[in-house]
């Protein structure tokens, strides 16, 4: 199953929006929250996305929902420091509520690393309110 | 006994924190106020994590970075980290720096900062202190000088830069949501940067 890793810089919000993914998509085990430093202070840490890259991969791959600025900064360092471990990876351009949901709701039905990604961001254009 | 570069390394930390308040009082002209804290922590705990008596040059640059990278906590953190780990590669297996070594560890440097925040020159960012400090620096080489009086002529570019910053508006990072009205005021990211050359200078001057 692809796996995803969610990026914010606040522990609470990655955390949060784990649950709620969780609650939508819940025979998905490979989703893996990010968020803030170590100590659960605001901020990004690319290391800490690049373990939680590996903790999600099952072989399959790997969608990385980011929030937004260092988010996304960390989140591309840490794709990269993963250069050499054969990890299909790639941070999706996409909403980070929405993106993750529709990723997680793509992935448990057992679709591949494409569909996945692109189901995150085919929700860039959705209009919130119709 | 501590390694030179482990006392360089040291110097320009203490440097960063020291101007803790200054670069956070700096980012909340324009930013969100924690380039200062964000910065010393980060130098904090690269003083901490990087040994001592590490005489390999890469190695303990490509520690800073990784450091940087996780403790940081805002985009300084993959900026500046980047750019520590692209020079390690320049510095890996050395225990001593030349001039011409320095240059390349700058010119991957700012190949590294490029690359992750996706910038050019003039666009309010440490590159408008950087890349004219590593064009001075070079030119000064290539002309002869000594690596200090290289190192002091890049610095005089790098101050020139952040006066720089302050002529021009952002339009990368959080200060771009201000726009015009981030003119007057001279970007951290930039400063910070030149007082890490300035330390490296006074280091070298010794």
């Amino acid at each position: 199953m692809v796996g995803l890793v969610i990026v914010s810089h606040s522990w609470k919000i990655a955390e949060g929006l784990k649950d709620l993914t969780t609650e939508i998509a819940p025979t998905h085990n490979g989703i893996i929250a990010a968020g803030g430093l170590e100590d659960k202070s605001i901020g990004t840490d690319a290391i800490r996305i690049s373990e939680a890259i590996k903790q999600a991969n099952d072989g399959d791959g790997v969608v990385v929902l980011a929030d937004l600025g260092s988010g996304v900064m960390s989140s591309e360092t840490a794709i990269e420091l993963l250069e050499d471990e054969g990890i299909r990876v790639q941070l999706a351009d996409a909403p980070f509520v929405e993106g993750t949901i529709a990723a997680a709701v793509t992935a448990m039905v057992g679709s591949d690393f494409d569909a996945v990604l692109k189901a995150a961001e085919d929700t860039r254009g959705v209009n919130k309110i119709n | 006994m501590s390694t030179r570069i482990y006392d360089c390394l040291k110097a320009i930390s203490e440097k960063i924190i020291d101007n803790k308040d200054f670069l956070t009082d700096l980012d909340r002209e324009i930013g969100d106020a924690d380039h200062g804290v964000n910065m010393a922590r980060g130098f904090q705990a690269v003083i901490e994590k990087v040994p001592s008596d590490q005489t390999d040059i890469g190695a303990v640059l490509k520690t800073t970075g990784m450091t940087l990278l996780s403790t940081v906590g805002g985009a300084s953190g993959p900026l500046y980290g980047t750019a520590y780990m692209e020079a390690a590669k320049v510095f890996a297996g050395k225990s001593e720096v030349t001039g011409e070594d320095f240059k390349s560890g700058l010119e991957a440097a700012i190949a590294g900062i490029q690359k992750r925040g996706k910038a050019v020159k003039g666009e309010k960012t440490m590159l408008d202190a950087l890349m004219p400090a590593t064009d001075a620096f070079s030119e000064k080489l290539a002309g002869g000088a000594s690596f200090a009086d290289a190192l002091d002529a890049a610095c005089t570019a790098a101050n020139e830069g952040v006066e720089y910053t302050k002529t021009i508006a952002a339009t990368k990072g959080r200060a771009s949501y201000l726009g015009e009205r981030s003119i007057g005021h001279q970007d951290p990211g930039a400063t910070s940067l030149t007082m890490t050359l300035e330390t490296i200078r006074d280091f070298v001057k010794g």
